[in-house]
């Protein structure tokens, strides 16, 4: 029987662009000349698994290129290399590597077979190059270890032992089970075994012993030093054959982990257990599973209905009198909180934490400020503060914007840093919050703060503000977010461009937020990014208006207030203006606006204060509703999008009605004078 | 009905590749046709929420069992007099493909009549007509129990009713 392997690409894709993620931040983990040895553990077994997956669907160009990435990967998890700040960039290289050629492969592109060659060939030479390291002459060291036998039943674990040993570097072990007496006579819980272990490590005397420090009392223990042996360091230099080098090395390794199981006591408790429960804390296994996003949306709308079917009951249930109408009101409270519950539940599902979008920032800000020279530590808070996946999504590149211009305009170099009393790393920090009914990340660095008078002077040159106009602080940071604008005094291919501010600001308000700026010359910026829970529940006002019903999003309103006479003044020609609390504001007629029948201008209603891109407008409205939470459906789904409207919901009653994008409203009557 | 045409029933019911389905229905006193296929359900006349700067014949949007789903007048689209709701008005909900996606709209018509077998030989092309109906909707005409039936391409005349609203909001 043949399997078709192809059904099961997409998943090995997937799988593998995870794995390359957790290999990248593991890296990223990694400090030159520190050994590491569980982190090492990490991005081998990631690669290594990547390995087997494309030997499996027979991709052998990534089987052969992760075989000699895990060739060096070997050589550090033995400790026969120290992590150098090459071999450092080689791996991260290598990670870039390998997400392209997954991808060249996913979409059946050829991948950049130079590149990959390159590459290979000098992860080879560093392997090859090793050459006299300090771990090449490791000193050696002999331990006799003779248990006592009560040894197990102090709650002592020789395995555990050897492996702790195992860590510090090779280690091979020979058992001498010449006192186990005849099965008749022996105690399982008395230890029978004597054990000799050669172990080749850097690691000092003390921490071998400490190893045993348990068994203190138990057990006769002496470490001696062996001759070191020297490793040919001839055989080693010369360029492996391209593949038969690693085989040797990876024969070796399984052979000491080999020897360390055989050489297990036979008294060990649950050796089985032990190793998978180490596999599973290392592996990091979840109970989750994997849905497509298709799917929850559907669960969703399914959802939604079941609202909008359980308000109309409701509503029906009111009008039933006597004790059948009680019972029948009583099931549908029920009825009404299970259904909340469930809507709750489906849209938690929905969640996922900032740290998805997060984890792209500590390979940016390390390539970022070695190319600019800039030292900057990367402190990410908050990372678990969930997100609802549609903002997820589009929060990202906003905030490699924001990332990318603090490194780039905001801190300043090892020198000027120096120079101006400031500790000589720069500080990078993304914390994300819940605040309220939202959420806020903030983005913050103690570079150079926004220089006041260069962003005025240049505003003025490109007559993005007259000559002679006063402003605020706050008013002169806004205009960084005008288009066009910026005043690095070099375009980079980092940034300067003046492409940027505007696109984030444009971003974060199509996502219903707010973005503002904090900023003190010389000591640093704060964006301060404010972004709804969700994209698909609004808390909304339902307004009428001209026997329509629209929903205004309760973030947008300032205040409501019954129009007396001569509040609204007609201005020239067709306009109006509101005077409110020492304000003129511009007033919309929604009639007028959306051209769906302009009877006579009425001042006997309401007047809302709305405010959307830090422009302020009334609207008038005859009647306010209830408030209510709604479920947002984009119009585009089955018509398009409509200017001055962010989508349509479904009421109580089953009918639709829109709801009204504030920002675009506000915006209207200024294009219109513009125009 | 003509013996003739009883006789030629069964011929157009069995599984004759040149037959398709049409679902008719009235419109201003003349017989409307659709491709069955498209039409996704038939649902009782209910106002909709007007939609702010829509063209003329987009009436509004509904509710369809929790989706928003634009609703078009044909009466209007076709400029034929304006229409009178009554009780025999329906709405038929169809499914299009449109470039880069698939719409569902609504259709407005006066009542819906039968579902009919139009086989090849007896479609005709569209004749040329100076005005009225636009051309590029009409798939042509076929004559059943000797009334004559205008079939409509009705994945165009969805797309080019939606967009129009674009283009109309554009300018």
């Amino acid at each position: 029987m043949t399997i078709d392997l192809t059904q099961f690409h997409e998943s090995f894709y997937e799988e593998s662009f995870e794995a390359i993620a957790s290999m990248e931040d593991a890296l990223l983990q990694l400090r030159i000349g520190m050994p590491d040895p569980a982190t090492v553990n990490t991005i081998f077994r990631v690669a290594h698994s990547i390995k087997g997956g494309a030997a499996t669907f027979g991709f052998n160009e990534i089987t052969s290129f992760t075989h000699t990435l895990e060739t060096l990967l070997d050589e550090l998890r033995a400790q026969r290399m120290q992590v150098s700040q090459q071999i450092s960039d080689l791996l991260l290289k290598s990670v870039d590597v390998l997400r392209d050629m997954l991808r060249a492969q996913q979409y059946g592109k050829p991948a950049d077979a130079q590149a990959v060659v390159d590459l290979q060939f000098d992860l080879e030479l560093v392997v090859a190059q090793k050459g006299p390291a300090p771990s090449a002459v490791l000193p050696r060291w002999r331990i006799e270890f003779r248990p006592f036998l009560q040894l197990l039943s102090r709650g002592n674990d020789p395995l555990r032992m050897f492996c702790e040993l195992a860590e510090l570097g090779d280690l091979a072990v020979t058992s001498d089970v010449s006192a186990i007496p005849p099965l008749a006579e022996m105690d399982p819980e008395n230890c029978y075994i004597h054990w000799t272990l050669e172990l080749q490590t850097a690691a000092p005397r003390e921490a071998i012993a400490q190893a045993f420090d348990w068994a203190e009392g138990d057990c006769e223990l002496s470490i001696e030093p062996l001759e070191p042996v020297s490793v040919s360091v001839a055989t080693n230099v010369v360029p492996p054959a391209l593949q038969a080098a690693p085989a040797p090395v990876a024969a070796e390794s399984a052979a000491t982990v080999v020897a360390i199981e055989s050489a297990a006591p036979p008294a060990a408790p649950h050796p089985v257990e032990q190793a998978v429960k180490s596999a599973g804390a290392a592996g990091g296994y979840s109970s989750s599973i994997r849905v497509s996003i298709e799917k929850i949306d559907e669960l969703m709308n399914n959802v939604g209905e079941l609202v909008i079917t359980q308000s109309m009951l409701s509503q029906i249930g009111n009008a039933f009198h006597g004790p059948q109408g009680e019972r029948l009101r009583a099931g549908l409270m029920q009825l009404e909180r299970s259904v909340r519950e469930l809507q709750e539940s489906v849209m938690r599902v929905r969640m996922v934490p900032i740290s998805f979008v997060f984890s792209r920032f500590p390979r940016m800000v390390r390539d970022l400020s070695q190319r600019l020279g800039k030292s900057v530590e990367l402190k990410m808070t908050g990372g678990e503060t969930e997100f609802d996946k549609t903002v997820l999504e589009k929060i990202g590149d906003p905030l490699v914007h924001l990332v990318r211009n603090g490194i780039d305009h905001g801190i300043e170099t090892r020198q000027v840093r120096l120079a101006r009393g400031k500790p000589e790393t720069g500080t990078l920090h993304l914390h994300a919050y819940h605040r309220g009914g939202n959420i806020t990340v903030e983005v913050s660095e103690d570079g150079a703060g926004l220089k006041r008078e260069k962003i005025l002077a240049k505003a003025k040159s490109k007559n993005l503000v007259a000559p002679d106009v006063e402003l605020t602080d706050a008013q002169v940071n806004e205009l960084i977010f005008l288009p066009g604008f910026s005043t690095a005094d070099q375009a980079t291919d980092v940034s300067g461009r003046g492409v940027g501010m505007d696109v984030v600001r444009r971003n974060i308000e199509e996502l219903g937020g707010t973005v503002e700026i904090r900023s003190e010359e010389g000591k640093g910026s704060r964006f301060i990014i404010n972004l709804p829970l969700t994209l698909a529940i609004v808390d909304g006002q339902i307004i009428s208006v001209d026997g329509e019903r629209y929903i205004v999003p309760l973030t947008a309103i300032v205040e409501s207030q019954q129009l007396r006479p001569g509040m609204i003044q007609p201005v020239v020609g067709h306009g109006e203006v509101l005077s409110f609390r020492g304000e003129y504001l511009p007033v919309l007629r929604l009639p007028e606006v959306f051209g769906c029948g302009a009877g006579a201008r009425d001042n006997s209603g309401l007047v809302m204060v709305v405010e959307g891109d830090g422009r302020r407008v009334g609207i008038c409205v005859d009647e306010l509703m209830e408030q209510q939470q709604v479920v947002v459906k984009a119009l585009e789904t089955n018509y398009q999008r409509v200017d001055g409207v962010a989508g349509a919901t479904i009421l109580g009653d089953g009918s639709v009605a829109l709801i009204l994008d504030i920002a675009g409203l506000s915006r209207r009557p200024v294009d219109r004078v513009a125009a | 009905m003509s013996d003739a045409l009883a006789a030629n029933r069964p011929v157009h019911d069995a599984a004759n590749v040149d037959t398709e389905q049409y679902l008719t229905f009235q419109l201003a006193e003349q017989e409307y046709g659709i491709d069955i296929l498209r039409v996704q359900e038939i649902k009782g006349w209910d106002k909709p929420t007007r939609i702010p700067r829509s063209p003329p014949h987009v009436l509004g949007v509904i509710n369809l069992r929790g989706a928003v789903v634009p609703v078009i007048d044909l009466r209007t689209r076709f400029g034929l007099e304006p229409p009178v709701y009554g009780t025999t008005t329906v709405v038929i909900v169809v499914r299009v493909q449109s470039e880069e996606r698939e719409l569902t709209a609504g259709i407005v018509v006066d009542a819906v009549c039968e579902v009919c077998n139009v086989t090849q030989q007896e479609l005709h092309p569209p004749p040329d007509v100076a005005g009225g109906l636009d051309q590029d909707f009409v798939k042509g005409l076929a004559m059943v129990d000797e009334r004559m039936l205008i079939l409509l391409r009705v994945d165009r005349l969805i797309n080019a009713s939606v967009l129009e609203g674009a283009a109309a909001q554009a300018a």
